[in-house]
């Protein structure tokens, strides 16, 4: 087991995983009478590649709703960064340093791909609406820097061909790298993903799980990843949650989940009592 | 070749984001603004300027602001009159109380008063949209119109209940009033149209456009990955009102002269405006133009060949517009929901490759 | 009891009787969304159509007159009989479920998966359609409607409440029958709904389109029914109003009145409607009744949309609907 005190770990392929960047404690969410998560805590390491799994309707949704500031929680605490999370709307969430991408892609079909990932950038640009209005030097220029570290993003994620195409216009795998590559243009701390290899073919599978290594590669950044596919969650992550009605039946490296009782019987459908 | 990118290369991003990216439509743009500016006025007469050119200006920028209302940002509003009603009205409190004030001071500060109308009327859309968002307007509509009609101090207690407008100069040139030239008045409109439309252009073209758009497209996701619904809208808001504002500034000081709110700003009008957007092109400022120009030329076109050629009787002619108006908005919805500037849009990607289909 | 109060119930009451009309007008609104999720915002018009309609049945006018007499430039105007109402309601409703198929073949088909906003506008279209329609087909002038419904003071509400109040009031026999004729509709609604085949397999697609479709309910037939239903609760409608104060194009604008009934009763429910339309009726005449010395008349004409929009504030789902929780 993981001492959680500790300031790091070393992961098996000897990348250097660093201390506690966001902590969930005891979070309990409820709609009306149901409860969606109970009494669940588990903490994010910077840099790291945090899974969490279940069966469907185990909560992981509402998990990252949670994360990303959309459902707040009834009971419990989000620390981010040492400090407690105040209730805050989901776009002050945003500009916190969490981005995230959504199951059900929810790109802005109305606009171009180029739009899209601008409108991710949107926290980091500065000119003021005056200035905008009138196109003087500071909101050109500024769009134009903009621009060009999208464009970065852009040749990063190998979508430069599509880059003025309407996103409505785009195959199902494609809307999902777009979707990646607006919530990569926030420069986020903590990326959320939520089934990004849903619907997928393998072949789908095998660059998305290239991208998601090589943002955590070369940016650094910390991902949260919702999976279905086993073989993706094993081999991309480091630690593992593992739900199941709600509550947190599991957490480990992908090996200690593996041979846990209650991991297996929630899989196999070993009958609740 | 008249009509290729092939070979117009951009090496910089500012390019790249240009208005219009393809040479032809640069040539076109600066065409349109040397008829606009120079031709026209010599060749137009006064029928022309007053019954098609003026209303038509006018209407441009009402539609560009109700544009950025439904198009651009997704809320729909049935109001628009109303609005043209507070920069009118603003307009006519301004001008009798400080006579001095120049006269394009007057509509830029009716714009504004407008504007922040607008944002207290637009305050319900924080909470609710669609239809919801319609009804909230309507009661915009009703509720200002009584007002004007009923509150003595907005008309300053004439007998009529009318507002009229006094006679105002600008640069010397008398603008408003019955014996302003309508030349005056002609690039009075066009100044605004200009100078409004290249205000809509770089608004729509950064980041407030864009997180107007993301609004529009899908609330949720917009508010997820860090647009401020409070400030998107309630800016949407603003920035449609301002446009609606001045166009109703100017149907009152340079087009009608005198208005009666319920008369001039009737819910009629609201409607007008709402067709211009949907017929020209929803979230389009190319669109906003075509479909103004189609609803004013519309009703001219059909009164010289029903009434004045064929000799039919006015309120007929009339009736068959309304009919052919709405049966335009079902056909546009079905055949090209983004409107006559989709369908611009469709020809001119033809025609880039013509003759190559592909 | 003060003459204030006695003229404050008056005043109730009467707007109970106008509240009556937006129920109806309302209650078309609610049928159609529910069964294709459709705000029609051309329910006013249709009322107004179905109107025009009858009266030109009644006087055996010969449709398109003016546009005939236009055209070839003639001076026909009626075929010279009067078509009895027992003839001309049913004859209008055949032309409301005529124009319930046209709307479906024309517009809904190929509108089918749009935004409710872009169906929305296409339905303010409609309405202009309509609109011109109506004025082209019948002429536009205000005409008498009179299916037979007695009118007039009605003596026994005037004799009771005398009786009983020392005051008599004043209410018109027609608002009584309107009364009734409502209750019957709202109960033949409800009866159709819940015991016949078709209203149930109406339920079915109010409550999931897919879901109905997938167990051979067809989409079409249904859309169909139900604003050939809307045809005739406008048609009703249209009669009431008419017969109050004649077919004209102001009955259009009463309708957007039910704008706001939906918004308190709730888009789905039809209970909703009928007590959203009279709750309407009855507020804005007891508002412009004690308003009136403070801020002036006329607060008919906003009164309901300013309720509504701050009920939306506070219960955005209207009296009857459901809490809405939002998903990503």
């Amino acid at each position: 087991m993981l001492d959680t005190q500790q300031d790091g770990y070393l992961t098996a392929d000897g990348r250097q995983i660093g201390p506690v960047v966001l902590e969930l404690k005891n979070i309990t969410l409820r709609f009306g009478g149901v409860e969606a998560i109970k009494d669940i805590s588990f903490d994010i390491r910077t840099g790291e590649v945090r899974a969490i799994i279940g069966p469907n309707g185990a909560g992981k949704s509402s998990m990252m709703n949670v994360i990303s500031g959309f459902y707040n929680p009834q009971e419990g605490d989000v620390i981010y960064k040492g400090y407690k999370r105040a209730k805050m709307a989901p776009y002050q969430v945003a500009r916190t340093g969490i981005a995230r991408t959504f199951q059900n892609i929810a790109l802005f079909e109305g606009m171009s791909v180029l739009d899209n990932i601008m409108t991710g950038r949107m926290n980091l640009m500065k000119t003021g609406f005056l200035k905008q209005a009138l196109w003087w030097g500071p909101a050109a220029r500024e769009e134009d820097e903009h621009r060009a570290a999208v464009e970065r993003i852009i040749d990063f994620l190998e979508i430069q061909h599509i880059r003025k195409t309407p996103v409505s216009r785009l195959p199902y795998g494609l809307k999902k790298r777009v979707e990646l590559a607006r919530a990569l243009a926030a420069e986020p701390q903590i990326l959320l993903l939520d089934e990004p290899m849903a619907g997928m073919n393998v072949e789908e599978k095998e660059d998305m799980s290239r991208f998601i290594l090589d943002v955590n590669d070369e940016f650094g950044t910390t991902i949260v990843l919702i999976e279905h596919d086993m073989g993706v969650v094993m081999d991309l992550s480091d630690r593992v949650v593992v739900m199941d009605y709600g509550k947190k039946i599991g957490d480990g490296t992908p090996d200690e989940v593996r041979g846990n009782q209650a991991v297996i019987d929630a899989y196999l459908g070993v009958t609740h009592d | 070749m008249l009509y290729r990118e092939a070979g117009d290369f951009k090496t910089s991003y500012a390019s790249d984001n240009q208005t219009f990216p393809i040479r032809f439509d640069r040539v076109a743009y600066w065409v349109v603004m040397a008829f606009a500016f120079l031709v026209l006025p010599m060749i137009m007469g006064d029928y022309w300027a007053n019954s098609v050119v003026v209303p038509f200006l006018i209407y441009v920028i009402a539609a560009l602001g109700l544009n950025i209302l439904i198009g651009y940002t997704g809320l729909l509003s049935l109001g628009t009159a109303a609005f043209m009603a507070v920069g009118a009205y603003a307009t006519f409190k301004l001008t009798t109380s400080f006579p001095g004030m120049p006269i394009y001071i007057v509509f830029l500060l009716s714009g504004l008063i407008t504007s922040a109308v607008g944002v207290l009327f637009g305050l319900p859309s924080l909470k609710i949209k669609g239809f919801y968002l319609a009804v909230a307007t309507l009661a915009a509509q009703f509720f200002l119109i009584w007002l004007f009609t009923r509150v003595g101090w907005f008309f300053n207690y004439s007998t009529t209940g009318q507002i009229s407008m006094p006679e105002r100069s600008m640069f010397g040139v008398l603008i408003t009033g019955a014996s302003a030239s309508s030349t005056a008045v002609y690039f009075t409109c066009l100044i605004f149209v200009v100078g409004m439309a290249w205000l809509a252009r770089n608004l729509t073209r950064g980041t407030v456009g864009r997180s107007w758009m993301a609004i529009r497209d899908m609330d949720i996701a917009a508010e997820i990955i860090g647009v401020n619904p409070l400030i998107a809208k309630l800016s949407a808001f603003a920035v449609s009102s301002f446009f609606v504002g001045v166009a109703g500034a100017l149907t009152f000081a340079v087009y009608l002269g005198a208005a009666e709110a319920g008369e001039a700003f009737g819910i009629n009008k609201s409607f007008l405006v709402l067709f211009m957007v949907i017929i020209g092109g929803l979230g389009s400022i190319l669109g906003s133009f075509l479909g103004a120009a189609f609803l004013v030329v519309l009703p001219v076109i059909l009164k010289l060949l029903l009434v004045d050629t064929l000799g039919w009787p006015a309120d007929l002619a009339r009736h068959l517009e309304v009919m052919i108006i709405g049966a335009l908005i079902i056909i546009v919805l079905i055949a090209e929901p983004h409107g006559i500037a989709a369908l611009w849009r469709t020809i001119k990607d033809k025609l880039r490759l013509w003759p190559f289909p592909h | 009891m003060s003459d204030t109060v006695l003229f404050a119930m008056e005043a109730a009451l009467n707007g109970l009787t106008v509240g009556i009309m937006y129920s109806l007008v309302a209650l078309g609104f609610v049928l159609i969304f529910k069964a294709s999720g459709i705000f029609n915002f051309a329910q006013g018009v249709m009322a107004l159509f179905a109107a025009l309609t009858l009266v030109g049945f009644q006087n055996g006018q010969v449709p398109f007159a003016p546009l005939i007499n236009a055209i070839f430039g003639t001076s026909v105007h009626d075929f010279g009989f009067n078509m009895p109402s027992l003839l001309a309601i049913p004859a209008t409703v055949v032309v409301m479920v005529g124009m319930a198929w046209l709307i479906e073949r024309l517009v809904l088909k190929h509108l089918v998966n749009q935004e409710p906003i872009i169906l929305f506008m296409a339905t303010i279209g409609l309405a202009f359609f309509l609109e011109g329609l109506g004025d082209i087909m019948w002429g536009a002038e205000v005409k008498r409607l009179d299916v037979g419904i007695p009118q007039g003071m009605s003596g026994a509400v005037d004799d009771f409440t005398y009786n009983w109040l020392g005051y008599g009031f004043y209410l018109d026999t027609l608002n009584l029958w309107a009364l009734v004729i409502a209750g019957i509709m709202v109960t033949a609604l409800v009866i159709f709904s819940q015991y016949t085949k078709q209203g149930r397999a109406l339920r079915a697609v109010a409550d999931d389109h897919q879901a109905a479709l997938s167990v051979g309910i067809s989409l079409r037939f249904i859309w169909v029914l139900t604003w050939s239903i809307a045809g005739i609760v406008a048609l009703v409608a249209g009669i009431m109003w008419g017969s109050k104060s004649g077919v004209q194009f102001s009955l259009s604008l009463i309708a957007l009145k039910a704008l706001p009934v939906l918004i308190l009763g709730g888009f789905t429910s039809i209970p909703g409607a009928i007590v959203g339309g009279l709750l309407i009726g009855v507020g804005e005449k007891l508002f412009d009744f004690f308003m009136q010395p403070v801020i002036g008349g006329a607060t008919e004409n906003w009164f309901a949309y300013m309720l509504a929009l701050v009920f939306l504030l506070f219960r955005p789902q209207g009296l009857f609907g459901e809490k809405i929780i939002e998903r990503v």
